[in-house]
Parts: structure tokens; C-alpha cells; sequence
């Protein structure tokens, strides 16, 4: 690889530090970490409060719950109980797909839901309003199941989402369910994914006891199909002969949920926004979890690998292998184009909760270098691995979000795997119900950031001059007004897909096409850099 | 016009208080409209002779847009003009935000124009000042004068040293200020001395002490003000009075509001336990 100067990280951080009043720095600086060359000491704070004044990549609670978590779902009816912006603005903004499997099977994405709430319901209450709204609803598409999301106002008047869902439910005879998200909640998103975790456990998850046909069952949690994401990893799953029994929540539906409880094997994607699922799971049903990545064509080997051997079946190895080897020469032979164009040119990503994380394995496919990654609304085992779970301090913030008491079921559950097999397992690599977190895989002088703060980030482009920076919509504009290229990671644009092998080869093509077109030396206007027409008033 | 708002702890005697003194100051000819802002929308039954017109926020909830101010005054004892902001039920809704959108409605409709040459709108307010809705009455030139009814109860002084907080947020940018302490008596010892203390204390004044007496009582059964009543009777004299300090009142002040512990010692020195 060609070797290139970085400047010294540390000396970055302080540029970046230098302007905040003390106490604002004091806070902050526990917020960017320099990446050690040995890395096992590296700590982050995460998962607090945004330092007032600063503006910050965070979203809200009900961004996080209805957004994140459920927007992605078809056949459930989600009503956004509340003013009608709200509703709108989380609708189908994450480019979520969907294709139900068959012509008449409901596909509810396309609408919006909402009891568009108006001064009236603030004031005299608006349960009223939000029992006709799921009567109308029932009335029109007749689902299976209901979800009824809280915004704020609806929790500063105290309508009671959860009374109107059992009373509405009795009355229709469908699984009608709550979610308490109002996006004051928490200190980001992440308090939504939580509260949206807690209520489809609680609501769906065990629903349907039906056996479930087929070898090497498997859920994928936390894929939200974005940009067809989930399309290419089912068609891979198919090939590799595993059978997907729901995703959590990319391309999923009402009734794949109820069944989830069924696969033997969970498969965690974006841990931040569904490890709740994953650990609940567990415990009830006795499904072990394994933290997998498919960014990125080795990670995606990796851990196709690991399920594979998670499953032991000598004949499923040999499948495996034999689609990562049918795969693996198109995407060599794609790298090898692209590498000499873009070697040694530098990456920030600031995404998410695992994004930041997943995507540095594409850029270091083709020759790139992420100098900063950090999340906007992740905590500290997100970047420090689940090592750190047990000294976490609990603070009031998370405090106010619930946690569930869940204990093993008397008649479901069912350990999947003894003692000694997990032990076996763990020596050959596959680490069950484990993180590692972020920090590990990145490189040493490089920069963990949380909750970047826009300052931050423009002084990054300054300092580093990267070729691309990694965030979303709210970053973008920004970013491009520097003349730097910015590819959003939560939409895609309007690209995609980059999951698995197939999706690898579209994000290398799209990275070389972002940076290495010209646009961005035409930037400056051409009468800042050349000599301007003069003239002078004819005189007579 | 003044615009006066009445405040004070719950079941203190506000809305009772309210209505015989705008009972006193229509008797010496004072033309006034009463705000009820309460969501029972009881604080003009005395001068209504009973719970009475629609409310303003059911009005529009019922009318939509197209609401008239006649639909929501009605006239009650010597053509005071009365309104009740309403509200929802007990635990549901947003009271406050109720307030401050049938203040408002009634700003827009007009009530307080020039040409219905009132000369006091009487707001009277429920309970503490427990959040922006209820402070309404305060903010923005809303009204400019309170007058906190008390009695030498400890929670009914605590409260009134609370809404004196809330007196001073708005003072500044409002121009609200505190123009007495009514002292609706409860038959507490020294409660005369003690309430002077606290006014002392406050900055303001005692404006007037009224006397407990069971004849409010009867009134209320029958639906009146004791001056509509019983018109000679001493109790009638003594709203009379009141009316009487207020109309000529002009101690108006930004409240110095004390900390818990010094109300305490006020009860110690004046009070139950001296």
C-alpha cells in the first residue's frame, strides 16, 4: 500500500478542542479519542447529553422508533399519533423497500397514518381522535396488527396510547400495540430503538409456535434494506442454503416477526439499534446472537464463514465456501481496477451506530484510509466492545427508558448449544452474544469521534483534506460547499445496494466515481482564479 | 381599562371573592367583563345565577372558525359581562394550552376593544400558577394588576409566595405587577398580623381583611354574591370595601418573594405557634 503522512492525531484533537470554553472542551474531549497503537486501553464517552449549543447529528426518540426500527416493516398499519409533521418526515426518508410475496399481500409503506392532531386534541385530549383513526384504518385495510406511535405533544398531555391500543384491540380483534417514543426521550435515537425493541418483544415476538421447514435457521437483525441492501443478502442467504426466517426489520413482515422465535441463530447487523432484540431473545427462547457484517466482500466471507461453522454441517462449509469462491474473482478483479485510482486517499465517516464501523472494510478494500469514524448516537460498547457493558454507568437518561424483566420461557425455550460446544466454538473465532466494538479495527493516529459536532467536522475537512466524508442529509450541503464529496450512509442517496459481495463491487464503483470526477476543481468560480475582462468608458 | 387577575392557592375563595367584588364595583357604576379561567368554567355562577353559556373553547370547538363574541358573553348581574375559557376534563388534555388559545380568541373577537368601554376585565385563574397556561393571564400585558387571595394558612401563603415568583418571571418583559394580598379569612389566630407580616415581607400591602362569615355560603347555595343576596348585610359592606381599596388602589409593586424557611418563622413569630 502507499504510504501516506497522516498528520499526528493528537495534535488534531487539540486543534479541534481549542476553541471550546473549558468546560465545553473538558466535555468534548472525552468525546474524541486517539486511536493507541495498542488500542486495549482506548475509552470513549458516549451516550449523554449533546453539549447545549452545539449542533449535533442527533435525531430524536420517535425518529429512532418509528424511523429506525418499524418504518422498514409493510403489513403492520403505523399510526403517528400526533401533528402531522411528524408523520410526514419519517415517512419512507430512510429509502426502506419492500416487496411483498405476492400480488395481494399488504403492503402498507406507501401510505402515511396519522391522526394529524390539532390544537383541539391538545387541549381536550386526543384519545378520542386516535381511536377513530385506528377504526378507519381497520375499517379501510383491515390489517393484522396496528402499531400507534407517540409524539411529544401526546406525552405532555398524557393520552394514553396504551389504554386506546387493548381497548381498540378487544374491540377489532387485532394485535394492536403502543409505543411511548415522544422524541424528548432519551439523548438520541437511540432511546427510540430501545423503546421500539421492547414493545414488538413484548407484542409479536412468540406470537406463532407454527415449526418452521427447512436447515439452518436464521434471523437477521438489525437490516433495514436500505437501498435493496436486504434483497441481495436473502438471494445470498439462499445460495449459501440457510433458511431466513424473519429480519428485524428490512423487508419484513407482521407475521415473520411472530415466528422469529423459531430460527437457531440470530444474526446482529446494526448492534446499536437491535441488540435489545438479540440479548431478550436469549434469554426467552435460548437463541444464541452473532455479531455479523456484510459491508465489505471479506467481512461478508468472514462471516458467512462464521455461520457456517456456528452450524457445524460439513456439507453447508462446502456450500459456503463455494459461493465465496464464485464470488471473490469479479470483486479482485474490481478492486484491482479501482486501487490505483483511489490508494491512499483518506475517509472520515461519522454514521449511526454501526455504519461508522461497517464501512470502514469497503474503503480499506480499495486501498482507503479512515483517518476519523465515530457515531452520532451510539454508546460506549458500540465503540469499546461489550466488554465495557458490565461497568456501565446507568445514568438518568437511560434510566427513563424501560427495561425489560424478561426470564426464560417454562415451555419455549431451548439452549441451542451446550456449554462445551459454545467453548469450541469460541476457540475456532465465532464468539456467540459478543462485540467487539469499533475501536479494535481501526487503525492507530486515527480519530474516534462521538456525537461530532458540525465544527468539528468542518475542521476535520480543513485539517485533513479527506476525499470523501460519510454522513447524512443534515451534514451533506455542508460538506460539498468545501469542495469535499460527502456520500450520505443512512439513504444511500440514491444509490445502493453495497451489502454482500455484489453490493462491495457497487460501492467501489460509486467511491471512484464520487471522487475522481472532476466536479470538485470546478468548484470556485472560474473569475476567482483567472483575470477578468477590463474595459474602460469610451471617452470622446 | 385595568385588567386585574386573581390568583391565589385552590379552594381559597378566588372565584367566590372575585364575583362579589366585581359585584361591589358594578354597584358604583363600573362597567366589567369576567374571565373565568378555570376548566370547571365556574367562576361566573354567583353573577350568572348558575353554571351558564358556552364555554369559549367549546364554542370553537363546536363553531370551528365562524365564532361570535355573543356567543360566548353572557350578561349577569348589572350587565357584568361574563365568559368562561372552559376546558377538558379532569385528566386529560392540556388545560394551560387551553387558557392561553381562549385568551386569545377572545383578544381576536374583540371583548377587550376600545369600543365596549370596559373599565376592568377581571381574570379569575385557577389554582397555583402550575405552567405557561395558567401564567397566560400574566404574560404579554395580559393583565397588569394581581391580586392574590390568601388566609393565614401555611399552604395558602406558601402558594401565594409561589405565584409571586411567578409575578416577578413575567414582571420584566409583561409589566405585570402585584397590587395586594386579599386575606379570605379562616379563622386563624393572629391571622391579620400574620398576613400583614407576609404582605410586609412581599412588598405589598394587606388590602383587605374579609371577615369569615356563613352568609357567603348561603348566597352560593342560591346562586348569588352575598351583595345580590343580602344586600344589607355586613358581609355585603365588607366586598363593598374591598371594591372600594381596589378602585382607588395605587400600590403597585414587583414582589419580593421569600424563601421557605423565613415563611416558617413567620408562622413561628405570628402564627398557630405563638
Amino acid at each position: 500500500m502507499e504510504k501516506v503522512n497522516l498528520p499526528d492525531a493528537a495534535k488534531i484533537k487539540d486543534e479541534l478542542l481549542k476553541v471550546y470554553p473549558t468546560k465545553v472542551a473538558r466535555k468534548r474531549s472525552k468525546h474524541i479519542t486517539v486511536i493507541s497503537p495498542e488500542k486495549e486501553g482506548d475509552t470513549i464517552q458516549a451516550n449523554v447529553r449533546t453539549v447545549p449549543g452545539i449542533i449535533t447529528q442527533r435525531g430524536c426518540c420517535y425518529a429512532g422508533c418509528r424511523g429506525v426500527v418499524l418504518g422498514p416493516t409493510r403489513d403492520i398499519v403505523q399510526i403517528i399519533h400526533g401533528p402531522v409533521g411528524c408523520a410526514y418526515y419519517s415517512w419512507l426518508t430512510r429509502r426502506n423497500q419492500t416487496r411483498p410475496k405476492s400480488a395481494d399481500a399488504p403492503n402498507y409503506m406507501t401510505y402515511c397514518f396519522t391522526t394529524d392532531m390539532q390544537e383541539e386534541q391538545i387541549i381536550f385530549g386526543g384519545e378520542k381522535k386516535l381511536k377513530q383513526a385506528i377504526q378507519e384504518a381497520y375499517d379501510l385495510l383491515h390489517p393484522k396488527a396496528i402499531g400507534i406511535f407517540a409524539t411529544c405533544p401526546v406525552g405532555l398531555i398524557g393520552d394514553d396510547v396504551h389504554q386506546v391500543a387493548r381497548e381498540m384491540s378487544r374491540e377489532l380483534g387485532i394485535n394492536i400495540f403502543g409505543f411511548s417514543c415522544e422524541g424528548y426521550k432519551g439523548v438520541s435515537q437511540s432511546a427510540g430503538h430501545h423503546i421500539a425493541n421492547n414493545q414488538l418483544f413484548k407484542h409479536v415476538v412468540g406470537l406463532d409456535d407454527e415449526p418452521i421447514a427447512g436447515k439452518y435457521k436464521i434471523n437477521l437483525l438489525g437490516e433495514y434494506n436500505i437501498g435493496g441492501d436486504g434483497f441481495l443478502l436473502e438471494e445470498m442467504f439462499v445460495q449459501c442454503g440457510f433458511t431466513q426466517v424473519s429480519t428485524f426489520s428490512g423487508n419484513s413482515s407482521y407475521n415473520d416477526f411472530c415466528k422469529s422465535h423459531n430460527a437457531d441463530l440470530n444474526l446482529v447487523m446494526c448492534y446499536r439499534s437491535i441488540n435489545y432484540m438479540a440479548e431478550m431473545m436469549q434469554t426467552k427462547f435460548g437463541i444464541p446472537w452473532l455479531k455479523i457484517n456484510f459491508i465489505g466482500a471479506k467481512a461478508t466471507a468472514d462471516s458467512l464463514r462464521k455461520i457456517a461453522g456456528y452450524f457445524g454441517d460439513a456439507k453447508l462449509i462446502d456450500t459456503v465456501e463455494k459461493y465465496i469462491a464464485q464470488e471473490m474473482p469479479e470483486i479482485e478483479k474490481v478492486q484491482a481496477e479501482l486501487r490505483p485510482r483511489l490508494e491512499g486517499k483518506l475517509a472520515l465517516i461519522f454514521v449511526g451506530g454501526s455504519r461508522a464501523h461497517h464501512y470502514q472494510e469497503l474503503f480499506k478494500e480499495i486501498g482507503m484510509k479512515v483517518v476519523g469514524a465515530g457515531y452520532e448516537f451510539a454508546h460506549r460498547d458500540d465503540y469499546e466492545g461489550c466488554k465495557v457493558l458490565d461497568g456501565l454507568e446507568v445514568d438518568a437518561d437511560s434510566r427513563n427508558i424501560e427495561e425489560l424483566k424478561v426470564e426464560k420461557d417454562s415451555t419455549r425455550f431451548q439452549a441451542r448449544l451446550s456449554a462445551e460446544k459454545k467453548q469450541k466454538l469460541e476457540k475456532g473465532g465465532i464468539q456467540l452474544n459478543h462485540y467487539e466494538g469499533m475501536i479494535p479495527s481501526m487503525e492507530k493516529n486515527t480519530l474516534s469521534i462521538d456525537d461530532i459536532s458540525q465544527f468539528e467536522q468542518e475542521k476535520l475537512l480543513e485539517l485533513y483534506k479527506p476525499a470523501i466524508f460519510c454522513a447524512g442529509i443534515k451534514e451533506k450541503y455542508g460538506v460539498q460547499k468545501n469542495g469535499i464529496p460527502c456520500k450520505q450512509l443512512h439513504s444511500y442517496d440514491s444509490g445502493g445496494p453495497y451489502a454482500g459481495f455484489r453490493g462491495a463491487i457497487n460501492f467501489y464503483r460509486e467511491i471512484d466515481r464520487i471522487i475522481n470526477t472532476r466536479i470538485w476543481k470546478l468548484i470556485d468560480a472560474p473569475w476567482k482564479e483567472e483575470e477578468q475582462l477590463r474595459a474602460d468608458f469610451a471617452t470622446t | 381599562m385595568r385588567k386585574i387577575a386573581i390568583y391565589g392557592k385552590g379552594g381559597i375563595g378566588k372565584s367566590t371573592t372575585t364575583q362579589n367584588l366585581v359585584a361591589g364595583l358594578t354597584e358604583m357604576g363600573k362597567k366589567i367583563m369576567v374571565v373565568g379561567c378555570d376548566p370547571k368554567a365556574d367562576s361566573t355562577r354567583l353573577l350568572l345565577g348558575g353554571l351558564a353559556q358556552n364555554t369559549v373553547l367549546d364554542t370553537l370547538r363546536e363553531e370551528g372558525e365562524d365564532v361570535e363574541l355573543d356567543d360566548i358573553l353572557k350578561a349577569g348581574f348589572k350587565g357584568t359581562m361574563c365568559v368562561e375559557s372552559g376546558g377538558p376534563e379532569p385528566g386529560v388534555g392540556c388545560a394551560g394550552r387551553g387558557i392561553i388559545t381562549s385568551i386569545n380568541m377572545l383578544e381576536q373577537l374583540g371583548a377587550y376593544s376600545e369600543n365596549k368601554k370596559l373599565d376592568y376585565a377581571f381574570y379569575d385563574v385557577l389554582g397555583d400558577v402550575v405552567c405557561g397556561g395558567f401564567a397566560m393571564p400574566m404574560r404579554e400585558g395580559k393583565a397588569q394588576e394581581i391580586y392574590i387571595v390568601v388566609s393565614g394558612e401555611m399552604m395558602a401563603m406558601y402558594a401565594a409566595n409561589n405565584i409571586c415568583k411567578g409575578i416577578v418571571k413575567f414582571a420584566e418583559s409583561g409589566g405585570v405587577r402585584l397590587g395586594g394580598l386579599i386575606c379570605n379569612s379562616r379563622n386563624v389566630d393572629n391571622e391579620v398580623d400574620l398576613i400583614e407580616a407576609l404582605a410586609n415581607k412581599l412588598g405589598t400591602q394587606m388590602i383587605h381583611f374579609i371577615p369569615r362569615n356563613n352568609m357567603v355560603q348561603r348566597a352560593e347555595l342560591d346562586r348569588k354574591t352575598v351583595i345580590e343576596y343580602n344586600p344589607t348585610h355586613l358581609q355585603a359592606e365588607e366586598y363593598r370595601k374591598l371594591a372600594k381599596k381596589i378602585d382607588e388602589n395605587n400600590m403597585f409593586i414587583i414582589p419580593t418573594p421569600i424563601d421557605i424557611s423565613e415563611l416558617e418563622e413567620l408562622l413561628v413569630k405570628y402564627g398557630i405557634a405563638n
